[in-house]
């Protein structure tokens, strides 16, 4: 049973009815709790529990620095490749919008962690859009024996792979995933995804599953905010993440709490989500999974990501550029969406040590990268059930 | 710092301390803290995730505010088994950190509970590799057995689940753990007050290790210090003798009586 079977036994209307009927009786309830149910957490997320923020921001606080200390992760993403296949109506890289794509090489992918790794950072999180028959897996990790001579960590956020894939990486020099649903609403999924492979709703909501059952030491799951009724959608994040950790307590699950930014396309989000909401749903994440990792990227403001620093945060990214290439020659138009935090490393970590926080550069050495070669992985085999996707072999 | 009784060392792996305070060097708004803090606690013993030390020592980094008289013990935080444990103790060595390994072995990250098993394992591979080990376990007694058998030069059960500052919610087989292991035992993890250090010293324990309760405390300085007192206050009494804690009233008709009539 995956975790699709999980949550169906939300049903939409039926969760919408529930978190509108949530009393201030029921959130004060909860917020005496020591370990929340999924129905607690969805307590914190209702609109009832939004006159008791600061009460949560408190406990979350006050968790977090038991849990994590005073201490932040921080690291930067890397754009290996623009082409996808996809099309994707939130997002800049798809194949419907007119944009100069490109493909790093393997002297350019040295030459842009050169530029990262002066900044002193070890933790690098490479991306690609989905078109495998240019960024393979191979390429993939091709790049990852590049980037393993100047970074301790590589965290790979890409299209969903096969759980044989996934290893492979995994033995490249891959430590962690980090993969967004998007949207847990399948319809709504359906809508904004008309085209390429990520349509498969089932095959990327199992994509956490597979990664965990190939040995990646931390999974990361999000939903875009703003695409759907975010009340929901953090509960469905929340609800995976837990569902994951239960199953695979080896594996250290963060959540990433990604807010829609422009991009190019002009796709104009349905919901608006405020800065209150993110709140709101960081504290509640915090509540009920205490350990979780929680992921503020440069999507939000410098304002918004100093002040949500007590508040459960553990990682953030710095220094970012959303555009292959982009830490070598800037972001010339083509990025996946527009950062809004532009400070360099030096200066969050300047910004964190004035706030009384430690920045963390490294916090892992990979240990299961192969030295030896690799060699090629056998054909790319992926149905659109992902009941089989697993008989790929090496 | 003078100790109370000056014969009173504790001794692990051949090197004696004055001190049975232990201290980490995680949670820290920053490294900055870390001399003043070993100061305030008085510990000559020091516990470094490496995960957290840049080997190539390229950027600012923990190691460098780590006076030379310290003994650094280095943790394998973040191993999932006895291989990626064994995997970080060689890499620690490798790269100048010596020979002390704290053994933590973590397959659960809900609970951050260790692995009996997987530690047993590491343990015994790493002292035959010529590692002072010190591992990270449960308080089991019969693990702890088993770890002194393999060469364990101290154990290190929990008195609560990391991290929780729950205190000695395990006493009950801490006290076998002390009255049968002939190796240091160190309680380690879930102290969350001076009192809990205290008390288990008070209970026989050779030594406590704080980090969370020092690191997140509102002035962690000041309560280094209160966590020196404790611990030394706590072993003074242990030395000194408790009086017997009665659970009943004497009774006020002897029933052997009858032998003296």
């Amino acid at each position: 049973m995956g975790f699709y079977d999980h949550f169906t036994v939300w049903p939409s209307e039926a969760l919408s009815r529930r978190i509108r009927s949530v009393s201030d009786g029921d959130v004060r309830r909860v917020l005496n709790k020591h370990r929340l149910s999924p129905a607690d957490m969805l307590c914190l997320l209702s609109p009832a529990a939004e006159s008791h923020l600061e009460t949560l921001a408190h406990k979350a606080h006050a968790l977090t620095i038991a849990q994590f200390g005073r201490t932040m992760v921080l690291f930067t993403p890397l754009y290996l490749s623009n082409y996808c296949t996809n099309g994707c109506q939130y997002c800049s890289f798809s194949r419907d919008n007119r944009i100069e794509r490109r493909k790093l090489n393997y002297d350019e992918v040295e030459t842009e962690a050169q530029a990262i790794a002066a900044s002193g950072l070890k933790h690098i999180l490479i991306l690609t859009g989905d078109a495998p028959a240019i960024a393979s897996v191979e390429y993939i990790a091709d790049c990852c024996r590049v980037l393993a001579r100047y970074f301790t960590a590589i965290g790979l956020e890409v299209y969903a792979l096969t759980e044989v894939e996934y290893r492979y990486l995994i033995w490249a020099g891959v430590d962690s995933l980090t993969i967004y649903q998007e949207t847990y609403n399948e319809s709504l999924y359906a809508n904004l995804h008309p085209k390429g492979p990520k349509r498969d709703y089932r095959f990327r909501l199992d994509a956490p599953d597979r990664a965990c059952r190939a040995g990646m030491r931390a999974v990361n799951v999000g939903a875009l905010l703003g695409l759907s009724d975010w009340r929901q959608e953090a509960f469905f994040t929340m609800l995976h993440a837990s569902y994951l950790q239960d199953r695979y307590p080896e594996t250290e699950i963060g959540v990433s709490l990604p807010r829609i930014r422009p991009h190019v396309g002009g796709f104009q989000p349905a919901f608006q989500v405020e800065d209150r909401h993110i709140v709101q749903i960081m504290t509640a994440l915090r509540l009920f999974m205490p350990r979780v990792g929680i992921t503020i990227s440069t999507r939000e403001s410098a304002w918004f990501r100093d002040r949500i620093l007590p508040l459960g945060a553990t990682r953030m990214s710095a220094g970012s550029c959303t555009a292959v290439g982009g830490h070598t020659e800037g972001d010339q138009g083509t990025g996946q969406f527009e950062i809004s935090d532009e400070r360099s490393v030096p200066e969050m970590a300047a910004m964190l040590r004035a706030s009384g926080w430690q920045a963390v550069y490294e916090d892992w050495h990979g240990l299961a990268r192969v030295k030896a070669p690799l060699g090629r992985l056998k054909h790319r085999q992926i149905s659109p059930s992902s009941q089989t996707v697993d008989a790929v072999t090496l | 710092m003078t100790p109370i009784f000056s014969e009173d060392q504790l001794t692990i792996g051949g090197r004696a301390f004055d001190t049975r305070l232990l201290i980490g060097t995680g949670k820290y708004p920053s490294d900055d803290m870390i001399p003043i803090i070993i100061d305030a606690s008085g510990s000559r013993i020091i516990t470094v995730a490496l995960r957290r030390v840049d080997l190539a020592a390229h950027t600012d980094n923990v190691m460098q505010h780590i006076p030379d008289y310290m003994q650094l013990l280095p943790n394998t935080s973040g191993a999932r088994n006895a291989d990626e444990a064994v995997r970080i103790a060689r890499l620690a060595r490798a790269s100048g950190c010596g020979d002390w390994i704290k053994i933590e072995v973590i397959p659960d990250n809900r609970h951050l509970l260790p692995d009996g098993h997987e530690t047993l394992l590491a343990t015994e591979i790493l002292v035959k590799e010529g590692f002072v080990v010190l591992p990270y376990t449960n308080a089991d007694p019969v693990l702890a057995r088993q770890l002194e058998n393999a060469g364990a030069a101290a154990v290190m059960p929990l008195g609560a689940p990391i991290g929780s500052n729950r205190g000695l919610t395990t006493r009950e087989m801490l006290q076998i753990i002390i009255d049968d292991i002939h190796v240091p035992v160190v309680v380690d993890a879930g102290i969350g007050k001076p009192s809990q250090a205290c008390e288990a010293m008070e209970m026989g324990a050779d030594a406590c290790l704080v980090n969370t309760a020092i690191a997140s405390a509102g002035d962690p300085v000041a309560m280094a210090g209160a966590f020196a007192a404790a611990v030394r206050a706590g072993r003074a009494a242990f030395l000194a003798g408790t009086g017997a804690v009665n659970t009943a009233a004497a009774a006020s008709s002897p029933l052997t009586g009858f032998l003296y009539e």
